[in-house]
C-alpha cells in the first residue's frame, strides 16, 4: 500500500513597514524590551487603532505579483483569545474578507518539472508580542516590541505532496516577498515563519486524512525535516492501526522531531467578528493597477533574464534568481569578473557551502561580491587552480586579508612552467609502476578513465599548484610513450 | 452664581465681573461642601483646576479668550486624563493613572476650559441608574433616594446639583439623554463619529459617542463646538465639516416638520409623561411647527438587537483588562489561568460580568449567525426606518424615558426591567443618529425629558429646535428642590 502526503503551508511574512500596522511605533528588530510599544500597542484603555496604509500597499503588491484576486473591500476582524503577549485580548486579523483572494504560482522541482501551487488567500494581521519564560524565576516577562508588527499571512492550497515541494514553494514565496521588498525575509529573526499542515492518505484516495499543523518553523532546512518527520510519524501510527489527532505541533530542531502543543479539543473558539474600531478597507481599480504597473522584477522574470542575458542553464537560473539578495550578489560578481558560468558554479557550489556551514544569509556574507569576483578572475587568468581557489575562499571567509595577499602568503600561485610540471609528471609516473602496468594492459578506449588516478597524484605532488590543463596535456603522451 | 449657565459665566468672565479663579474656587468649595449628598464625583482635582483657572485668567486678560476659556466643567470618568486616575467606575481601574489625554480633554485644554474633576458613572458605562459603580450609587438632586439615570449619572447629578455648570458624558444606548431627562438637564448625543472616541474607554465601539450635559441648549452648543471634529486618531471619526452650533440657535421654527413615531407613544409609556410630551408638542405648534405621525416599525427589535451587539463588542473590548499590563491584578496568582480568572472575577462588577457573558455567548461558534449577524441585520432595518422617516420630517420627537426617575434599588433585581429604561433612546445609537433630551415638565415633582432626534450631522438643527423651545418655556430653568 502506497502512502501519499498532502501538505499546505501558512506563511507569515512580516511586512517591511517602518511603523506598526495600527500605531506609529517603530518595527525595528532587537530593541530593549517594551521600548517600541506605544500606548496603542500596550492596549491602554481608550486607545484606538489607525491602519497603516503602507501595509495595504505591500499586501496588494503581493497579490498582484501572484496575479491573485484583490478584494475591493476587505475587513479587519477581531480574533479573541487570552494570552499575555496579546495585549488587547484579541488579534486584529482578516477572516471573512481578506485583502488577497485566490492566486497561484509555479514551482520548479529538482527534475526540472514545473508544478502549479494554489494560493488560497493572503490577509493582513498584527503580530503578537513575545513571552520570555527563561529570564524570570516563577514569572514570565512580556516584551511587546513586536506586538502590532504587520504580517501578511499567505495560505496555500493543500497542493504539495512532498517536503521538497513544500520547501520549493516556501522558497518561491520567500523570493517573491523579498524581490518585492515587502519583507526582509530574515528567517532567523522571525520575519518569515512557516506553519506546515500535513496529512497522509493512501495514494488514490480522494478523502483527506486528519492533519496536524506544525507551527512557526524558521528555516527551510527545518521545514524539510519537520515535514519528513511528520509524514513518517503519521504513517507509522496509521500502519499500527492508530489514528491521527488533529492538533497543533511544535518542531524541536535540537531533537529533530515534532511534539504536541495543543489538541483540537483544547483549541480556542476565537469568536471572530468585524472590528468596530476600523472601517472596511475600500480600494479602487486605479490603485491596484498603479501598483501592478510598478512592480519590481520578480523571480520568474529574473530567471528568464538570467537565461537570456547570462546564458545560464535552467537549473542555475532557477537557483540564482529565487532570492533577491543572491541574485543581486551574482550580478555584481559577473559585472566584475565577466564570467557568468564560473560565477554561477561558485555561488551555488563552494560559496553556498560556506553560507550553509556558517548559517549565514547572503547579505551578511563576510566575502564581498568584489572579493569573490577577484578570486574568480584569478582562476580565469590561471593564477589559481580550483583547489587553491577554495583555500583562498576559506581564508577570505575568515577575513584573513585580500585575495592576492592570501595567494602570496599561502604560496597558492599555480605552477605553469612546463618544464617543472613535466618533471613532476615523470616522477609520479615512475613511482606508480603498478598503475602504469594496468594502464598499459587496458584496452585503449578504457584508458581515459584511468587518468584520474594519475591526475590526483600529480596534483597532490604539486600541492595543488600545477595547472590541471597543462598536467593532462603532458600526462597522456608520457604514458603513451610507455605503451 | 451657581445657577448661572455657561453662556452667562462666559459673559461674566469676558466683562471681568469675576475671574475664572474665583468661580473655579467657588465650585471646588461647593463640591467639597455638598457632594457627599450626591456622590457625583469620583475624583476632584482642585490643584489642577486652580492652575488651569489661573492660566485661563491670563488668556482672558490678554483678550485672547475662547467662549469656553476659564469655564469650569466636569468630565465623566471614562475620558483618559493625563496624570489623573481614570477609573471608568470600575475596581479594575481604581489604580489606573492615565498617561495620556483623551482627544476631547485635549480639545478642552486647548481652549483652556477648567477641569474640576471626574464624575461618577456606571462601571464601564453599563447601566441606566448609576448603581453599577464601584464608587457607589449617585443620588438624583431631584428626589431623595432617586437615581439620576445612567451611565453618565455623576455628570448629570453634578450639573443638576450645581456643582458644575456643565459636564461631559458618553451615550452608548441613552447614557447622556436618559440622565439628562431624569435630572431636568439638556443633553445631546451627537451623530456617531462626530466626536472623537480616542481616549474614551470603550464600552461598545460602534455605539459609543461623547457629548455634553448642560442646563441649556445654548450651553450644549458651546461645549459641542469644542468637542466636535475629525480626529486622525479615531478611524471611525467623521471627516464631515463641523458647524458652528451657536450660530443658528435663534432661527425661527416656522414650517418645522416634526415626526411623532407611534411606537414611542404606546401603552408602555407612563400616561403623565405622555401628557407632558404632548404639551411640549403643542408649544412647538405654537412656534410654527407641523406635527406628523410616522412609524418606526422595528422599534420593538431595538432592545434585543442592542443587547446582542453592545455586549458582543464589550466582551472583546474588555478583554484587555487581564491583570497583565495595568489596572487590578488579583493577589498571589498561582498560574496564568488563576490570574485571569480571579483578576476578572474580582475586578469586574456584576452587570459588567453579565454583559461579558452575554456577549461572549453571542459571538461563540455556532451562535454567531443566529445572534450577532442577525442583530446586525436588524440594526440595518432600524437605521432604514429612521432614514425613511427623516425623508418626510425634519426632526422626530417623543419621550426620552418611559417614566421619571425611579428609586435606588428599585430595578436592580431585574436587569430586563432596567434595560427597558432605554427603550426610546438606544435605537438612535443603533442607527448612529444624533439625539437630544430637553426638560419638558415634571411628573410627581420629578423631571420629564423630551427627546429630539435629527438626521445625520444635524446637531446644529437639533440645538436650534431645543433652544427655541427653551426660549418659549421655563422648564429647563427649574432647579431641584432646596437649591
Amino acid at each position: 500500500m502506497q502512502w501519499e502526503a498532502v501538505i499546505g503551508l501558512e506563511i507569515h511574512a512580516q511586512l517591511a513597514t517602518k511603523t506598526k500596522i495600527f500605531s506609529g511605533a517603530s518595527t525595528a528588530f532587537g530593541a530593549e524590551p517594551n521600548t517600541q510599544a506605544c500606548a496603542i500597542d500596550l492596549a491602554l484603555p481608550g486607545t484606538l487603532p489607525v491602519f497603516n496604509i503602507k501595509a495595504l500597499e505591500m499586501a496588494v503588491m503581493f497579490g498582484t505579483a501572484i496575479d491573485a484576486e484583490i478584494s475591493k473591500t476587505s475587513v479587519f476582524d477581531r480574533k479573541n483569545y487570552f494570552y499575555p503577549d496579546s495585549p488587547k485580548g484579541y488579534q486584529t486579523s482578516q477572516l471573512f474578507y481578506p485583502i488577497v483572494g485566490l492566486g497561484e504560482l509555479d514551482i520548479t522541482l529538482a527534475d526540472g518539472s514545473i508544478k502549479t501551487i494554489g494560493v488560497t488567500r493572503a490577509h493582513l494581521e498584527e503580530d503578537a508580542g513575545k513571552s520570555l519564560h527563561e529570564k524570570f524565576a516563577d514569572m514570565s516577562g512580556i516584551d511587546l516590541n513586536r506586538a502590532g508588527t504587520p504580517l501578511l499571512e499567505i495560505v496555500s492550497e493543500p497542493d504539495m505532496r512532498s517536503a521538497e515541494e513544500a520547501v520549493a514553494y516556501a522558497k518561491k514565496i520567500h523570493g517573491i516577498v523579498t524581490s518585492l521588498g515587502i519583507c526582509d525575509g530574515n528567517m532567523a529573526e522571525g520575519s518569515f515563519r512557516v506553519d506546515c499542515n500535513v496529512s497522509v492518505r493512501h495514494k488514490g484516495d480522494n478523502k483527506l486524512g486528519n492533519r496536524t499543523e506544525t507551527k512557526n518553523i524558521n528555516s527551510f532546512r527545518f521545514i524539510e525535516k519537520a515535514i519528513k518527520g511528520e509524514i513518517i510519524r503519521q504513517i507509522e501510527i496509521l500502519e499500527d492501526g492508530g489514528r491521527i489527532n488533529q492538533e497543533t505541533r511544535l518542531y524541536d530542531a535540537d531533537k529533530d522531531q515534532t511534539r504536541t502543543m495543543r489538541s483540537k479539543e483544547e483549541a480556542n473558539d476565537y469568536r471572530y467578528f468585524p472590528c468596530p474600531d476600523l472601517l472596511p478597507i475600500v480600494i479602487e481599480d486605479d490603485y491596484i493597477e498603479a501598483i501592478r504597473n510598478n512592480l519590481p522584477e520578480l523571480p520568474d522574470a529574473r530567471q528568464q533574464r538570467f537565461i537570456d542575458q547570462y546564458k545560464l542553464s535552467e537549473y542555475d537560473a532557477v537557483n540564482l534568481s529565487a532570492d533577491k539578495a543572491l541574485a543581486g550578489y551574482f550580478e555584481s560578481v559577473v559585472k566584475e569578473c565577466s564570467d557568468a558560468k564560473l560565477a554561477a558554479n561558485w555561488l551555488l557550489g563552494e560559496f553556498a557551502k560556506q553560507l550553509n556551514q556558517s548559517n549565514t544569509s547572503i547579505d551578511q556574507s563576510p566575502v564581498t561580491a568584489s572579493e569573490l569576483a577577484l578570486l574568480l578572475t584569478r582562476i580565469k587568468d590561471s593564477t589559481l587552480a580550483t583547489n587553491g581557489a577554495k583555500q583562498v575562499l576559506e581564508a577570505l571567509w575568515r577575513k584573513e586579508g585580500e585575495v592576492d595577499a592570501i595567494i602570496d602568503s599561502k604560496g597558492l600561485k599555480q605552477v605553469t612552467d612546463t618544464g617543472a610540471i613535466e618533471a613532476i609528471v615523470r616522477e609520479v609516473v615512475s613511482n606508480c609502476d603498478k598503475q602504469v602496468q594496468q594502464y598499459i594492459a587496458a584496452e585503449p578506449d578504457k584508458r581515459g578513465k584511468m587518468l584520474g588516478f594519475f591526475m590526483g597524484q600529480i596534483m597532490k605532488a604539486s600541492k595543488g599548484k600545477a595547472n590541471p590543463g597543462q598536467v593532462q596535456a603532458l600526462l597522456v603522451p608520457i604514458l603513451d610513450e610507455l605503451c | 452664581m451657581f445657577s448661572k449657565t455657561i453662556a452667562q459665566l462666559s459673559q461674566g468672565l469676558k466683562t471681568g465681573e469675576f475671574s475664572s479663579s474665583e468661580i473655579t474656587r467657588s465650585y471646588l468649595d461647593q463640591i467639597a461642601a455638598q457632594d457627599s449628598k450626591y456622590n457625583s464625583f469620583i475624583t476632584v482635582t482642585p490643584e489642577l483646576a486652580m492652575a488651569q483657572a489661573k492660566a485661563a485668567d491670563e488668556t482672558i486678560g490678554a483678550g485672547n479668550a475662547h467662549a469656553m476659556t476659564g469655564i469650569p466643567i466636569a468630565h465623566k470618568d471614562i475620558f483618559c486624563t493625563k496624570g489623573v486616575r481614570t477609573s471608568a467606575g470600575s475596581k479594575m481601574l481604581d489604580n489606573f493613572i492615565a498617561p495620556y489625554n483623551a482627544t476631547i480633554i485635549e480639545k478642552f485644554n486647548a481652549v483652556q476650559s477648567v477641569s474640576l474633576g471626574k464624575t461618577n458613572m456606571d462601571e464601564f458605562a453599563m447601566g441606566s441608574s448609576n448603581e453599577n459603580s464601584y464608587y457607589g450609587a449617585v443620588t438624583n438632586p431631584w428626589g431623595d433616594n432617586r437615581v439620576p439615570g445612567g451611565s453618565s449619572g455623576g455628570s448629570a447629578a453634578a450639573v443638576a446639583a450645581q456643582l458644575a455648570p456643565g459636564s461631559t458624558g458618553t451615550d452608548t444606548g441613552g447614557s447622556i439623554r436618559q440622565p439628562a431627562a431624569l435630572t431636568n438637564l439638556t443633553g445631546i448625543k451627537p451623530t456617531y463619529g462626530r466626536v472623537s472616541r480616542f481616549g474614551m474607554i470603550a464600552f461598545a465601539s460602534s455605539l459609543d459617542q461623547a457629548g455634553p450635559i448642560t442646563k441649556t441648549a445654548e450651553d450644549a452648543a458651546m461645549m459641542l463646538n469644542v468637542m466636535a471634529g475629525f480626529d486622525a486618531k479615531d478611524s471611525t471619526s467623521a471627516q464631515t465639516a463641523v458647524d458652528d452650533y451657536t450660530a443658528t440657535l435663534n432661527q425661527p421654527l416656522k414650517g418645522l416638520k416634526i415626526g411623532l413615531p407611534k411606537e414611542f407613544f404606546s401603552a408602555d409609556l407612563n400616561p403623565q409623561i405622555a401628557e407632558r410630551v404632548q404639551s411640549a408638542l403643542k408649544e412647538y405648534q405654537a412656534l410654527g411647527a407641523e406635527l406628523k405621525e410616522i412609524s418606526l416599525p422595528n422599534t420593538a427589535l431595538s432592545i434585543p438587537a442592542y443587547y446582542i451587539i453592545a455586549p458582543a463588542e464589550a466582551s472583546s473590548n474588555l478583554s484587555r483588562f487581564d491583570g497583565v499590563k495595568f489596572g487590578y491584578r488579583c493577589e498571589n496568582p498561582v498560574d496564568l489561568e488563576d490570574m485571569y480568572k480571579r483578576t476578572r472575577g474580582e475586578g469586574f462588577g456584576t452587570e459588567v460580568k453579565r454583559r461579558i457573558l452575554v456577549g461572549t455567548y453571542a459571538l461563540s461558534e455556532g451562535f454567531y449567525d443566529a445572534y450577532y449577524k442577525k442583530a446586525q441585520q436588524i440594526r440595518r432595518l432600524i437605521q432604514q426606518d429612521f432614514v425613511n422617516a427623516l425623508k418626510e420630517v425634519d426632526v422626530i420627537m417623543g419621550p426620552t424615558t418611559p417614566q421619571p426617575a425611579f428609586k435606588i434599588g428599585e430595578k436592580t433585581a431585574d436587569p430586563i426591567d432596567m434595560y427597558m429604561e432605554d427603550i426610546y433612546t438606544l435605537s438612535l445609537n443603533l442607527a448612529g443618529l444624533p439625539g437630544m433630551s430637553v426638560p419638558c415638565g415634571q411628573v410627581d415633582d420629578l423631571p420629564v425629558g423630551l427627546q429630539i432626534i435629527g438626521n445625520y450631522f444635524a446637531e446644529q438643527r437639533l440645538l436650534n429646535v431645543a433652544h427655541m423651545f427653551q426660549q418659549a418655556t421655563d422648564w429647563h430653568t427649574q432647579t431641584a428642590p432646596g437649591l
